[in-house]
């Protein structure tokens, strides 16, 4: 049964809340509102509607940990020195008292041992940033394995994968500012990898390293990038990210009630506005409960940096994991170019091939487009296994970040399982190539597989694990019709199109322009949307469901069409006659 | 509530043939907080003593900053810095608390209908679209730009070209490299010393087998030796280049012929510094005397030249030509013969 | 809990509570483990007032090494000139000790590298082993307490020792070892060992004799001042408190990387859960207000 779903309000109430008196509160919103204008826009916005599900709070998870890294990060900024003027370290850390180090060193030393509550906002700080790239990832992921990222969101999606390439240069620039021994090195990996770059590499070194490595330009630069330059864009692509959400409203599960056209969920205000409010408070909260009790980036175990010393295990943070894993599995091929040398195992792994996957990445809604040829509205998300090839891209392109993302490890793998680096880096090299092909594949039948469940179950009832034995001796299982609801948001889908084509050639004989396209675009939609179950038709469901009445007659040994529930205490059975012949 | 769209094209009212309609918004079932006042109180106790705990970690955390030392002498609990836990753990929690005393309250004493908004498509509709047509087409006659093709291109000149000057202006962010990269400070006769103390090598301080992290004299200057005063900025730019490792060996072990002429009694010296990208290596393999990189695991070979055996380095680690000098103190023959770390496009492959 | 228990919630519930099974399997190991530890045969212990340690060590060195390292100490290779067991002329006490002392000798099994384990041998028959060895060829012999203690030194004198044993850790350690002396990744299936909680007199001859693939660090190399800095460096490493929390392990980015993925995310992604579920639900209708 259905409800009257036009009510604007509801609360705790039956009827709807009404308008209070004028207070105080409301004598300053007056006064606001004198001069700002601003219930006009308020007016939708306060009552507005988000639709309710877990996977729509990943996004939030990112929004709060990018607000933890701006508070923690203003109170870094008040006692880090961005200098790499030497100084002699006499702070309260014993083991380092008279070396030589840097400013920067020295204050995060100072915030780490001196300052009460230093430490743990430096702690807080880097859990944070760790939190605030996976978060964007699963948020990415969950976009894309659900289709939200289709017209007229794909502008979102960009913004999204630059905010994404921010955060990580954010994060890299930010841990090398202490200017430790771990980050230093990473540092002089990536005075290694600008050099590598043909024609133009050690000029860009020297240029942004302001002469020679490691010089003392480094830091005080990477300081600007990383609380001014990065930040700014981060805050402006943000709000741009926000607003477009709001503007186009979230996207929703199908399901009772919901369609293309409306959004079903809670107002803005006053649920909405406490379960996002409230997420803040939690993110922030486990954030400190990490920094508390889970040490990260112990600076002063590392030292001051200094070009001739290493740690074993040098790697860099989590999100960088996947280009320095290409550049350990990648063959030493150096060429000799007419007296240049052009670095291509550097070049390679660490310039050309995250340039090209973030490409693709950002590429990834208009390739779908041009292939499916869609120009709808989408504002119901579809369940992964109903868009197999789809999936099976994300999952392929997933298999080769963490396979990246493990050589990247491989000598912590090494020491960790007992195995040979040597072996591990030898494995890699195939796998990253054999390993999304064969995740593609497993996925896509996959998807299909599950998808055929789906109709099994739409047609023939679910399986109830009740055996039944038919007078004859042959045993069979119980199907039983799934709810409504439940049939509903399976079949609230759209039956996949294949591309509309012109005709190859025109009256006269002459190929129509772009016909060789369209003849791949139709071939790659055919093979996107093969061996796709599509929903059944509504003929097919009658058939089914007149076929399952049938078979319950029987087994009930009625003779008229029952609903099965005769043996199960669904409902009262006292004046049937069952089996009476 | 917005008007129903009239833009069926792009926005499907209802699925094709759907086969099954679409029942609607479920009816709503009211929470045991809704129809029962015991339960309801309940609720607001439990959210009010979230908050109540949250109050109470706050306290605790101003106490904790205030009791709990840091500096020379930190405060510890079951092994741990103690200011850090008891600051992260009360912060965490007052904040924590806030968070979920608000969900409850949320999931439990909130209005929970569901309500129902309309969507509009997100294109303007068309008449806007006219009317913005319309206004830019008269901004832009009447500014003239379309009939005037000279001022045009004059501005559209003028302003591509100002590109050059902010790109120029940042020439200076550093100096040019010159041939920097390819020289690097050892000199003919200049003594190894000890990374870390300086003192010179003999010989026959080593053993077979023995590892030493070593830099040149110059960068350890005492009156003694003469060298000219090198610090900051300066020192760490020629220790990059200059860090050197010494191993010992049995001669036999040797294999190139170039490795030979630069060793001394099986004291062979390599650049420390790694050719894929400058990593410092001086992880040696005694036995089979291969060193290897730590930060992508480039492996050499010491006895043949530096040889590329394994990883992803480019060319074979620069080694250094030794000699002894009159006083039993191991020195340099001279520069290295090629540049050193990382590759770059100005080096000469040969 | 119904783990171990098949007849909860099965019979009547209140014979045997949900967490029945449980109990019994812990009461069941605590007991096995308790009667073992109590019962086990302790090491054999011998006291031993010899003169010649070295004759003695000979006749342990026949039964328990010469299969690998020859009747003499020669070393033997196999027919394609592989070792089987290096030559120990020339070795010195030192490494006897180390490597015996520490369990990893004798080896269980060929491989890689051999591990750390349980010694075989008592201190007595290390001792005499030792001594065996120190006579096949000149080599460093096992250190006394002073070379590698900082006892007696003043508390400034101990601190700058602290300092310096720093620095040499970082330019000769930690490349194979890591910054906190966690152990790393060498080729072929080798590693640099944890040397944490190791016993100094051990890190002394390890650096002194350059056990396995290591290189050694001779006194010509690294001064036994400077092998007494880094081992005070250790101590101190050992002593600190973490400061900023439970260590992770101590590997760096990837165990970070870990925990932030695991309990970050996953605590987050859980709370996220909890915020858009149902909540619980009732039967009852509210009666009009």
């Amino acid at each position: 049964m259905s409800i009257d779903t036009s009510k604007v309000a509801a609360s705790n109430t039956t009827t709807a809340a009404t308008a209070k008196k004028p207070s105080k509160a409301g004598a300053a919103a007056a006064w606001a509102d004198d001069r700002l204008g601003l219930a006009t826009a308020m007016k939708k916005n306060l009552r507005k509607v988000f639709p309710d599900h877990w996977s729509f709070m990943l996004g939030e998870i990112a929004l709060w940990s990018f607000v933890v890294l701006l508070l923690s990060g203003v109170f870094l900024t008040l006692w880090f020195t961005p200098s790499m003027g030497e100084v002699t370290y006499q702070g309260s850390y014993d083991p380092l008292r008279g070396v030589t180090v840097s400013e920067a060193y020295n204050s995060a030393l100072k915030l780490s041992f001196d300052v009460r509550g230093g430490l743990l906002m430096r702690q807080m700080h880097h859990w944070a940033a760790m939190v605030f790239i996976a978060a964007m990832m699963i948020h990415l992921l969950r976009v894309y394995f659900t289709g939200a990222f289709r017209k007229p969101r794909e502008l979102n999606w960009v913004i999204g994968c630059l905010l994404l390439l921010l955060g990580t240069l954010e994060g890299f620039t930010g841990y090398s500012l202490p200017d430790d021994l771990l980050s230093g090195t990473g540092i002089r990996a990536a005075d290694g990898f600008m050099k590598s770059i043909p024609l133009v590499g050690s000029y860009l070194s020297f240029f942004l390293f302001g002469g020679e490595f490691p010089g003392d330009a480094i830091i005080p630069r990477l300081f600007t990038i990383h609380v001014l330059l990065i930040p700014g864009l981060l805050l402006a692509l943000i709000a741009a990210h926000m607003l477009l959400l709001v503007y186009h409203k979230h996207t929703q599960w199908p399901g009772p009630g919901r369609t293309e056209q409306n959004v079903v969920g809670f107002p803005m205000l006053p649920v909405y506005a406490a379960k996002a409010g409230g997420f803040f408070f939690i993110v922030f909260g486990v954030t400190s409960i990490m920094g508390g009790l889970l040490s990260i980036n112990p600076v002063w175990k590392f030292g001051p940096y200094d070009p001739t010393k290493v740690t074993a295990g040098s790697q860099p943070d989590w999100y960088m994991g996947w280009p320095d894993g290409a550049l350990r599995i990648m063959p030493g091929w150096e060429f000799g170019i007419f007296g240049h040398t052009f670095p291509f195992n550097v070049f390679l792994p660490i310039i050309v091939l995250p340039g090209l996957m973030f490409t693709i990445l950002l590429l990834l809604p208009f390739i779908e487009n041009w292939v499916t040829g869609d120009k709808r509205d989408h504002h119901l998300l579809q369940r992964p296994r109903n868009a197999p090839t789809r999936t099976a891209v994300m999952v392929s392109l997933m298999t080769f970040y963490g396979l990246m993302w493990a050589a990247g490890g491989n000598d912590i793998i090494a020491i960790k399982l007992h195995a040979s680096i040597n072996q591990i880096t030898y494995f890699m090299r195939a796998a990253v190539f054999i390993g999304p092909a064969i995740a593609f594949f497993i996925t896509r039948r996959w998807c299909i597989s599950l998808q055929r469940h789906d109709n099994e179950t739409l047609l023939h009832g679910y399986e109830t694990g009740i055996i039944m034995r038919s007078p004859e001796g042959g045993y069979s299982e119980r199907h039983l019709p799934v709810s409504p609801a439940r049939a509903y948001s399976m079949t609230a889908r759209e039956r996949d199109e294949l591309p509309a084509l012109e005709g190859e050639t025109d009256a006269n004989g002459i190929p129509t322009p772009g016909s060789r396209s369209q003849k791949v675009k139709a071939k790659l939609a055919t093979m996107m949307y093969a061996d796709n179950v599509q929903k059944p038709t509504p003929e097919e469901l009658e058939e089914a469901h007149h076929h399952v009445d049938h078979e319950n007659e029987l087994q009930a040994g009625l003779d008229h069409p029952a609903d099965g529930h005769q043996f199960d205490g669904h409902h009262l059975v006292d004046e049937e006659h069952l089996r009476s012949h | 509530m917005s008007d129903q769209n009239s833009h069926d094209d792009l926005v499907p009212s209802t699925f094709e043939d759907e086969p099954i309609a679409n029942p609607g918004l479920p009816p709503h079932v009211w929470r045991p907080t809704d129809v029962d006042p015991k339960a309801e109180k309940r609720a607001e106790r439990q959210v009010a003593a979230f908050f109540g705990l949250s109050i109470l970690c706050a306290i605790l955390f101003l106490v904790s900053y205030f009791v709990f030392h840091v500096g020379s002498d930190w405060n510890t609990v079951g092994g741990l810095g103690a200011s850090n836990v008891a600051l992260g753990v009360f912060l965490g929690g007052a904040l924590l608390f806030i968070g979920i005393g608000i969900i409850q309250w949320a999931r439990k004493l909130m209005g929970d209908h569901e309500i129902v908004e309309y969507r509009h498509p997100a294109r303007s509709s068309e008449e806007d679209r006219e009317a913005t047509i319309a206004a830019l087409n008269a901004g832009l006659e009447e500014s003239g730009i379309g009939r005037r093709p000279l001022v045009r291109n004059t501005l559209l000149g003028a302003v591509g070209i100002l590109a050059l000057p902010a790109v120029v202006m940042l020439r200076d962010l550093g100096p040019l490299p010159g041939d920097k990269l390819k020289h690097t400070i050892w000199t003919k006769g200049m003594r190894v010393v000890r990374d870390v103390v300086g003192t010179p090598i003999l010989v026959s301080d080593l053993e077979i087998g023995d590892l030493v992290n070593a830099l040149p004299e110059a960068l350890f200057p005492t009156e003694e030796n003469g060298y000219p005063e090198i610090e900051g900025v300066e020192l760490q730019q020629q220790k990059v280049k200059a860090a050197v490792i010494l191993n010992r060996m049995l001669p036999d072990e040797i294999v190139s012929q170039q490795t030979l002429n630069w060793s001394v009694n099986g004291i062979v010296c390599y650049s420390k510094i790694c050719t894929h990208v400058g990593c410092p290596i001086s992880l040696n393999e005694r036995t089979t005397h291969h060193l290897l990189c730590p930060c992508h695991q480039s492996t050499f070979d010491l006895t043949d030249s530096g040889k590329v055996i394994f990883g992803p380095a480019g060319h074979a680690l620069p080694q250094l030509p030794l000699a002894v000098d009159s006083d039993g103190y191991l020195i340099a023959q001279s520069d290295f013969t090629e540049p050193v770390g990382p590759s770059f496009w100005e080096r000469d492959p040969s | 809990m119904r783990l171990l228990n098949r007849s909860a919630g099965r019979l009547s519930r209140h014979r045997r509570g949900p967490l029945a099974g449980l109990v019994v399997l812990l009461l069941g190991l605590v007991m096995t483990g308790s009667l073992y530890a109590a019962f086990s045969p302790a090491q054999a212990d011998q006291t031993q007032s010899s003169t010649d340690q070295a004759a003695a060590g000979r006749q342990l060195f026949l039964v328990g090494c010469a299969f690998c390292h020859g009747q003499n100490g020669e070393g033997i290779k196999t027919q394609d000139g592989n070792q089987i067991g290096p030559s120990l002329v020339g070795v010195g006490a030192a490494a006897v000790d180390f490597q015996v002392g520490t369990g990893r000798m004798p080896m269980a099994q060929p491989g890689a590298q051999a591990p750390r384990k349980k010694p075989v041998y008592t201190d007595e028959e290390i001792a005499q082993l030792a001594a065996y060895v120190a006579s096949l060829g000149p080599g460093p012999s096992v250190p006394t307490a002073s070379d590698y203690s900082t006892a007696g030194m003043s508390d400034s004198e101990r601190q700058a020792a602290i300092v310096r044993g720093g620095q040499i850790f970082l330019t000769n350690c930690t490349a194979c070892h890591n910054f906190e002396g966690s152990g790393g990744a060498m080729p072929r299936g080798g590693y640099a060992p944890k040397i944490r909680g190791v016993d100094p007199k051990y890190i002394y001859e390890a650096m002194l004799t350059g056990p396995q693939a290591m290189d050694s660090f001779s006194n010509g190399d690294l001064s036994p001042e400077e092998k007494r800095d880094v081992i005070a460096y250790l101590g101190s490493l050992n002593e600190a408190p973490g400061y900023g929390g439970f260590g992770l392990g101590g590997l760096g980015p990837v165990s970070e990387g870990l925990f932030a993925w695991l309990v970050g995310l996953g605590s987050l992604v859980g709370f996220a859960v909890w915020i858009a579920a149902h909540t619980t639900r009732s039967n009852k209708k509210k009666v009009e207000a």
